[in-house]
């Protein structure tokens, strides 16, 4: 699976996994429920959960990318998330904003509402992965 | 001394913040740990096409960057999973399932699905890692999508769909 990686990449990849569902479900955001409370603008505790992760995750990336070091199990430079501009990225919001609208649940807080016996989901989760594909067809 | 009106406060946030708050630190945390020790800005969406790869012939799907990753995206997905075991195990709270109407579960997935591939990323591609990263692509992604799904999500109440 990860064999040039090494059983120490795969741990600390379902570690920080781990860690990223435990934050979901306390956040309660594994729960259509509480996002769409949250999109219908009557429970704004969502934006800390977007804005703990996006910050932490931030302090991680400022000092990894001002660092003259490469990451000790791959190799890997430390480097900025940046994904190029074009028409695709505003369609794609557009469509995921009324997917995430109507739904309540977007693909990481699919997974944890899994780990908390939301079986469901897996109309959801399926549904996704049909979407997936059909976006292979497009591009 | 209060920041915000007690009344205020309670509008806004009726369930409070600490948890919201936590739980998006330990979102950081899992994002960080990764980082630090393997440079990946792990997005939650990219496995939803790069699994394809496994039983796709098609050259979009066995070729190039994504399949190369599929291997370590199975993994974090199955440690999301585990990690809400292992909440809901640790708090003893029980089976907990959704009222939410199928249709909207189906239709709704199959958008997010084709609309966070199209657009290169998710609630936590772009949201988490885009954003720490001061991404402008990732701001405006977020930006649209956040103002479409409040947005949907009234008309749905409005037409009197609930939940």
């Amino acid at each position: 699976m990860n064999g040039d990686r090494g059983l120490g990449f795969v741990v600390v990849v379902y570690l920080g996994g781990l860690l990223f569902g435990v934050g979901l479900a306390l956040s309660q955001m594994a729960r259509p429920e509480v996002v769409l409370d949250f999109l219908q603008l009557e429970d704004f505790g969502l934006l800390f959960v977007m804005g703990g992760g996006s910050v932490v995750t931030g302090v991680a990336i400022a000092i990894g990318t001002r660092l003259d070091a490469t990451a000790p199990l791959t190799g890997a430079a430390y480097r900025r998330r940046l994904r190029s501009m074009d028409r695709d990225v505003l369609t794609g919001g557009v469509i995921f904003g009324v997917g995430w609208g109507l739904s309540g649940i977007c693909p990481g807080a699919a997974y944890a509402s899994v780990g908390i016996g939301n079986y469901p989901i897996l109309v959801a989760i399926a549904a996704m992965l049909v979407g997936a594909y059909a976006k292979t067809l497009l591009r | 001394m209060a920041l915000v009106p007690p009344e205020l406060f309670q509008t806004l946030f009726p369930n409070g913040i600490v948890h919201y708050a936590l739980g998006g630190v330990l979102i950081g945390l899992g994002v960080a740990f990764i980082y630090a020790l393997t440079g990946l800005t792990p997005g939650a969406s990219s496995v939803l096409e790069s699994t394809w790869s496994y039983v796709s012939k098609r050259p979009a799907l066995s070729e190039g960057p994504l399949r190369a990753s599929r291997g370590w995206r199975l993994v974090f997905t199955a440690g999301i999973v585990s990690g809400a075991v292992l909440y809901t195990g640790l708090t003893g709270g029980g089976v907990w399932t959704t009222d939410v109407q199928l249709w909207r579960l189906a239709i709704g997935g199959f958008l997010v699905g084709l609309g966070t591939r199209l657009g290169k990323g998710c609630t936590s591609g772009h949201g988490i890692c885009g954003v720490g990263s001061l991404s402008e692509t990732s701001l405006l992604n977020v930006l649209v999508f956040l103002l479409v799904a409040i947005g949907t999500a009234g008309i749905v109440v409005s037409l009197g769909v609930s939940p």
